[in-house]
């Protein structure tokens, strides 16, 4: 082969060798699947407190990844959180009244939501709301409710019920439309 | 200051009027009036440093003055866009001092380039054209050697094969004597004027080697001080009354241009030393 | 007073002037760059040369980036038992921050430099002069080729750079370290985001870096002064400059893109 030829044959290899040095990157080192995430059907969660949950912080159900939050808001009428979630369109038998929660992953890791199945027939379709939902646990109020319930459980035969916590997690029934 | 040209008006190649030029605090050319000749050999002398491959680079369009006309074929060439520029560039040829042969190509490559990167002719004949150049400089046989490989004045020789392989209208060479042995000056005087000759080219000879010089020319302009001393066949030039040519021509170490640099007294500048 | 007062005065429009200079430098070179077209083999040769050429150093230097971040960080990581996470500590330092910036450092000193040198050794020996009396555009001819060569090899090699040194880092990890291969990817994969980390991270920094890098490299040698000493001196600058100019935008971009979060 001429010096030329060989000249371009050693080129195009390297610029091959630096494609596929991108390619590895996308395929074995990051998290690529993401990209498909704009194909899952978009379902709403209302919380009073979300704690540490971020964009892109992943939606579970028994531990799977299902979806991703894709958006956060804020109500003003009703000054709760809207989190939008996206599932992966495969997973589109979950229950209707499936409920939500925030959880964190380890002790102080990142947060989730985890998906609760339900009972009903129907399933959760592209932009239905799911009703019941489960607040973050704030680590302040969790230090306020024990400091409060272990100075409780030190008065002997104390009329006085401790003070309920001003953030008791509840169940919600009527979550809005 | 306009002087009257001693070549008439359909002998002119080149025109140069009232030229002037400064670099920073330098006042390199104040009024220069020069005509260069049709198909002749001109040289254009002077001491160093009096701005004679500034005056090529002028005329080559690569710098402009500050005042001033110069016209090639009627053409003011500091008026020229860049495309017309080219397009007269690519009928001058020019030799620099040092060659200035391309490193990366070997000689052969170095000749063709004009003729791949202007024209369309296809290989065999650029190969042809290339030879024949060679050839005519003597140096067919070293096609394949690489710019370092060469001599000096080989190297030169190769970079003239390479200014005319478009066949240009005139040529210009970057002081072609300076530091060469005597045979390979004889050598490119030869070139110099059968290259001229044979392709009816005109010659711009810029150089201070006075006897190699006189030895071809057809005509001389002498330059200092930003002017024209003083112009005129070799002949007129030997008869020349002035005291500065006089010195200049004939190479004499003393005289209107000082041997001694600006000092203060001599035996002042002694004395003051045994103080000390 | 008066004088140091001048002085400064002077350098800061020197400054100005070569700065201003340089910007007309790049819209001319930019302007010359469709020429490329009609003729890929200038360009190829040119990929070779700063390209290929610099493949080893990128190659070897990232390994024992990977592999020393493989060590320091497994060092530090064992205290917390969270040797695990060694595959993300690894993989983001690279793809943040150490991919693109040393090898953008890399090929200043030795691509950068070469450019700088060839460029300014034509100068010097008169053969940009003699080409442009040759009506032939030192621009296209000369220089847009050598930079837009230089502008497709560093986002190539920052990315060898960038997968090499997570190779290494593997290596080290798993092999001697002892850490197990598939924690180390899933971890790994788990935090390395595509777009966040990785376009924004090693693509985009390394495009920006090689538009400057290749940019200051073809202009010094372009405004070397004709000499010896001035073309050591315009390498020396093409050098110091590239550099200097990458760790400091790599703040700035940095800032822009991970600073959010």
């Amino acid at each position: 082969m001429s010096k030329i030829k060989i000249l371009e044959l050693v080129v195009g290899l390297f610029v091959a060798l630096g494609m596929a040095a991108f390619f590895m990157l996308a395929m074995k080192v990051s998290d690529i699947s993401s990209l498909g995430d704009e194909r899952g059907y978009k379902v709403q969660a209302r919380f009073e407190n979300i704690g540490g949950l971020k964009v892109r912080s992943p939606v579970t159900m028994a531990g799977v990844r299902i979806g991703r939050v894709t958006g956060i808001n804020f109500d003003e009428n009703t000054y709760e959180a809207v989190v939008t979630l996206s599932i992966n369109p495969e997973y589109d038998r979950l229950p209707a009244d499936s409920s939500a929660t925030i959880l964190t992953s380890g002790l102080v890791g990142e947060q989730y939501v985890g998906l609760e199945p339900g009972g009903m027939d129907e399933y959760l379709k592209n932009g239905d709301t799911i009703k019941l939902t489960q607040s973050a646990l704030v680590f302040e109020r969790l230090i306020g409710r024990l400091v409060t319930s272990l100075a409780g459980g030190n008065k002997d035969n104390s009329d006085d019920q401790p003070p309920s916590s001003p953030d008791a997690p509840a169940s919600r029934g009527e979550g809005g439309g | 200051m306009q002087r009257s040209s001693p070549f008439a008006p359909a002998e002119v190649l080149i025109a140069i009027r009232g030229l002037r030029f400064v670099r920073g605090a330098l006042t390199i050319f104040d009024g220069v009036d020069l005509d260069i000749p049709r198909g002749k050999i001109t040289a254009i002398m002077g001491p160093s440093g009096t701005g004679k491959t500034t005056l090529l680079r002028l005329i080559g369009g690569q710098l402009r003055p500050q005042a001033g006309r110069i016209e090639i074929g009627g053409q003011c060439v500091h008026e020229l866009g860049r495309r017309e520029l080219y397009q007269l560039r690519k009928r001058m040829g020019m030799l620099f001092q040092s060659g200035a042969l391309f490193t990366d190509l070997n000689v052969f490559e170095n000749v063709a380039f004009p003729l791949r990167e202007h024209t369309q002719l296809p290989e065999n004949l650029i190969r042809t054209l290339a030879l024949i150049k060679l050839e005519s400089v003597g140096l067919r046989g070293a096609r394949d050697l690489t710019p370092a490989q060469l001599s000096g004045g080989m190297a030169r020789r190769v970079a003239l094969a390479r200014a005319i392989a478009l066949d240009p209208m005139m040529i210009m060479y970057d002081e072609p004597f300076s530091g060469q042995d005597p045979i390979s000056m004889g050598v490119l005087m030869k070139l110099i004027q059968t290259i001229n000759d044979a392709l009816g080219l005109t010659s711009i000879v810029v150089s201070h080697d006075v006897q190699e010089t006189a030895t071809i020319a057809d005509y001389i302009y002498l330059i200092s001080g930003g002017r024209v001393v003083e112009h005129g066949t070799p002949a007129q030039l030997g008869r020349s009354s002035s005291a500065w040519v006089e010195q200049f021509l004939h190479a004499l170490p003393d005289g209107p241009v000082p041997f001694h640099y600006p000092a203060p007294d001599y035996e002042a500048d002694l004395l003051a030393g045994q103080d000390l | 007073m008066i004088r140091w007062l001048q002085g400064l005065g002077r350098y800061g429009l020197a400054r100005l002037t070569r700065l201003g200079r340089g910007n007309l430098f790049l819209l001319r070179l930019l302007g010359s760059l469709p020429f490329l077209f009609n003729r890929p083999r200038l360009l190829i040769v040119q990929l070779y040369s700063v390209g290929v050429l610099s493949l080893p150093i990128i190659l070897v230097s990232s390994l024992f980036v990977g592999m020393v971040l493989g060590l320091q960080g497994y060092t530090n990581l064992v205290p917390y038992g969270a040797e695990a996470s060694l595959g993300t500590l690894i993989a983001l330092s690279l793809v943040r921050e150490l991919g693109p910036v040393v090898a953008a450092l890399l090929y200043a000193g030795r691509a950068g430099s070469a450019l700088t040198a060839e460029i300014g050794l034509m100068k010097a020996t008169e053969q940009l002069a003699s080409m442009d009396m040759m009506a032939v555009d030192p621009f296209k001819r000369v220089l847009a080729p050598r930079f837009l060569a230089g502008f497709i090899a560093m986002p190539l090699l920052a990315g060898i750079f960038t997968a090499a040194g997570i190779l290494g880092g593997y290596f080290v990890a798993v092999e001697q370290l002892g850490v197990d291969s598939g924690a180390f990817w899933s971890q790994m994969q788990a935090s390395v985001d595509w777009r966040e980390d990785v376009v924004n991270g090693v693509v985009i920094k390394s495009i920006v870096f090689g538009l400057v890098a290749n940019w200051i490299a073809v202009f010094e040698g372009y405004d070397t002064v004709p000499t010896s000493a001035g073309i050591g001196r315009s390498t020396t600058r093409t050098v110091v400059n590239t550099s200097l100019a990458v760790l400091g935008l790599d703040y700035v971009l940095t800032a822009l893109m991970f600073g959010g979060l």
